[in-house]
């Protein structure tokens, strides 16, 4: 089937979105969104089997609740995209606002560049479903608190630190958080501990950077040193449990 | 180390009249506490792990049972209560934060029992609701400004201004959030079943919606609270309504968590979450950091579900909760809930269900007329919860510009539950607050469904006497009605608060 084009200049996000439900309702498999400049909430709660491109700018919540679609977006993502998304994925070519993947339960995120605070915040895994979010450059405060599942993985490829400010993981208490190059432990949070990769961690992460570096068409070779990456994972799978006494 | 604190006075002390006991064994049956044996013909108690729960009373045949409450007080002092000093040994030891039942224990005076109603004397005709109609019914959401309509030439008219969803009540009581997993699946079906006869709604909770109650979702209001649990697509479309909490009455400002040994198999495919695993839900939302994010979230929201279900805001009642509220009905949310201080929970520590945040009443008279000078009073519903014990309460918060009303410790009432207190002991012996099967079999679904209507149905019945007797025949003609109230004994303050008169006033 051929390719649907919407241009979304001056369009709001309501109008929008009933074009592409009703795109999605009469079986288009790939639409364009042209034009986008900074429109919320761009297929929220959409379910199928659809490609959008979105170039632009997108709003924040893209994708939120989002079960099935492939969204690719040429340009930076707001706030929050894939806010409790379900399943699909987000390719962003672009850096990406705060909260990104927030309460993930399943699909995947790619961020080329760096992403805000809160990435990846109470992302979470339930049987088959297991959250992912690969992040090019860095992230900064609070990435992975409350984390209940599935992996955020940071590649560092600007140089400079992946996480280089506190409370990374804190209550953490399912899941994995994958960083290339470390972490000062003083920026670790309350319940996240650090440990090495297993044989088996890390043929997960190649694979994924592998397929980071497909989505954004570079060379995967300088990013497959098992060496440079450490992994952060929960200190107890009951991080409140010792602050409760009952009456 | 062995603690030199020693043990504490047992709470309750339970007995057997001997001469009156015929051996039937129902006490050990039913106490889920182990607080009863049989041993040589003769039942045998163990008053330390009693609850006062009187599921025993309640089964036993002979009344052979008494349970008395402190049996061996303290030393009485009105300083250092019972309550007080327990709490100071529980730290001494534990050194941990103390997690309690049920809702607010302090024994603050009550504002609802110190107003009273109207009633029309001579001047004006009380109404008989037996022979004139009376209007209950109540619409949750959205209320147009203006409405601008279009004579055809036929000389019909039509409507041209687009309506927001609302919900629709046959009576002004629904029944609040409580999750499966706080409470068992029987007891959500039970009330899932009383209020669709009732012609109702209830809350989900931060539970998901388990497949059992499927069918009763069209009178189900599904919740999105912090930690998104069971929070997908489907599940917001099945509902009727959906509810973002913010926070709780009983624990203003704090998250919450279902401890890991409560999530089996069937929770943990509710919640989305594996078995075992601790479910936390964190204080914030952590994509609502502001009142702007607040509107992302219920347009988001609405956006998600084509704008076809109305969002409510759920926050606990705090100081400046007509500001809030304000900041809500400007959010495109359709209502919002003010849960009061006295509201139940499973579990909320101490110090926050007993200190944190302030009465309903007051909340509700506050945010009702902060909304009116507002103009947008029509923007939002406003739903009133925490503490609302009988009739009499929905029809004095109606008066004081609430719409429709939650309860939850009611309809647990109505199910058998004793107010004992020890929900977060998941061995709850009226099979409500507990997952064991055995427990949660005492509940026949049927059975609970016709309770909880009947409840539903008295208070309503109540409701539309007292209006009756005002001379109202239309639940909206009593909403916001500050002159069908008196207060007795209310400081000036409140009385301003609350925009209501003195007795004899």
């Amino acid at each position: 089937m051929e390719e649907l084009v919407i241009d979304a200049a001056g369009v709001h996000y309501t109008p929008l979105n009933r074009e592409i439900r009703a795109a999605v309702a009469a079986g288009v498999k790939r639409i364009r969104l042209e034009n986008v400049l900074g429109q919320r909430f761009i297929a929220n709660g959409v379910r199928g089997d659809v490609a959008i491109e979105v170039h632009g700018v997108p709003g924040g919540d893209l994708g939120m609740f989002m079960s099935g679609p492939r969204i690719e977006v040429f340009g930076n993502a707001e706030h929050a995209p894939g806010n409790t998304m379900d399943a699909g994925e987000i390719v962003v070519h672009g850096s990406a606002g705060d909260a990104v993947g927030h309460s993930m339960r399943g699909g995947r995120i790619f961020v080329e560049g760096a992403i805000g605070y809160r990435g990846g915040i109470h992302m979470k895994q339930y049987e088959g479903k297991r959250p992912v979010l690969v992040i090019g450059e860095y992230a900064r405060a609070f990435l992975g608190e409350y984390m209940a599942g599935g992996t955020v993985l940071i590649l560092a490829r600007h140089g400079g630190p992946a996480v280089a400010e506190r409370g990374l993981g804190s209550g953490i208490h399912g899941g994995e958080i994958v960083l290339r190059g470390g972490v000062d432990p003083v920026y670790l949070g309350a319940g996240a501990s650090e440990v090495a990769l297993t044989d088996e961690d890390w043929e997960r992460v190649l694979h994924l950077v592998r397929e980071y570096a497909r989505h954004f068409g570079v060379d995967p070779a300088p990013f497959e040193r098992r060496d440079e990456y450490i992994r952060i994972v929960p200190a107890s799978a009951r991080p409140f449990a010792s602050k409760y006494a009952w009456e | 180390m062995t603690p030199s604190i020693g043990s504490l006075p047992p709470k309750y002390r339970v007995t057997v009249d001997h001469d009156r006991c015929m051996l039937c064994g129902r006490c050990v049956e039913n106490c889920a506490y182990g607080a009863f044996r049989m041993e040589n013909d003769r039942i045998l108690t163990n008053s330390r792990v009693c609850t006062a729960c009187h599921r025993c009373v309640a089964f036993c045949p002979r009344d052979a049972i008494d349970v008395s409450e402190r049996p061996l007080d303290y030393r009485s002092h009105p300083v250092w209560t019972r309550g007080v000093r327990e709490a100071i040994y529980n730290q001494a030891r534990t050194g941990k934060i103390v997690l309690s039942g049920m809702g607010n224990a302090l024994d603050y005076p009550m504002i609802f029992d110190r107003l009273v109603l109207d009633a029309c004397q001579v001047t004006n005709p009380s109404i008989d609701p037996l022979r004139e109609p009376m209007e209950l019914r109540t619409y949750l959401g959205k209320k147009p400004q203006r409405l601008d309509l279009k004579r055809r030439e036929d000389g019909e008219v039509d409507l041209l201004t687009e309506l927001a969803p609302n919900l629709c009540l046959e009576t002004p009581i629904m029944i609040g959030h409580m999750s499966y997993g706080a409470i068992s699946l029987n007891a959500q079906l039970s009330m899932a079943r009383g209020v669709t006869e009732a012609g109702t709604f209830m809350g989900t909770g931060e539970g998901g919606l388990p497949e059992p109650l499927h069918p009763y979702q069209g009178h189900m209001i599904v919740q999105v609270a912090s930690g998104r649990f069971g929070v997908d697509i489907d599940y917001l479309e099945r509902g009727a309504a959906i509810e973002i909490k913010i926070g709780q009455g009983a624990k203003p400002g704090i998250g919450g968590h279902l401890p890991g040994e409560k999530v089996n198999g069937a929770i943990s495919k509710t919640r989305m979450i594996p078995i075992g695993s601790d479910a936390i839900s964190p204080a914030p939302h952590h994509d609502i950091y502001s009142i702007e994010d607040l509107a992302q979230l219920v347009r988001s929201l609405k956006e998600a579900t084509e704008w076809k279900k109305p969002v409510f805001v759920k926050i606990a009642a705090v100081h400046n909760v007509a500001a809030i509220a304000a900041g809500i009905a400007r959010s495109s949310a359709d209502a919002v809930v003010i849960d009061g201080f006295r509201g139940g929970t499973g579990a909320a520590p101490r110090v926050f269900r007993d200190h944190v945040g302030i009465p309903v009443e007051a909340a509700v008279a506050a945010v009702d007329a902060k909304l009116r000078n507002q103009g947008i009073r029509n923007e939002v519903s406003v739903i009133a919860s925490g503490g609302i014990r009988e009739s009499t309460d929905v029809a004095k918060i109606i008066a004081l510009g609430a719409d429709a009303v939650y309860i939850g410790t009611g309809a647990l009432v109505a199910l058998g539950c004793r107010v004992c207190g020890n929900c977060y002991r998941g061995l709850c012996p009226w099979g409500i607050a507990t997952q064991r099967q055995d427990l949660v079999d005492r509940i026949d679904p049927e059975v609970g469904g016709r309770q909880v209507a009947n409840l539903i149905h008295g208070w309503t019945l109540e409701l539309m006497d007292l209006m009756g007797a005002a001379g109202i025949n239309s639940i909206e003609s009593l909403r916001g009605n500050r002159d069908r109230l008196r207060g007795y004994m209310i400081d000036q303050a409140l009385m301003d608060v609350l925009d209501v008169k003195s007795v004899g006033a």
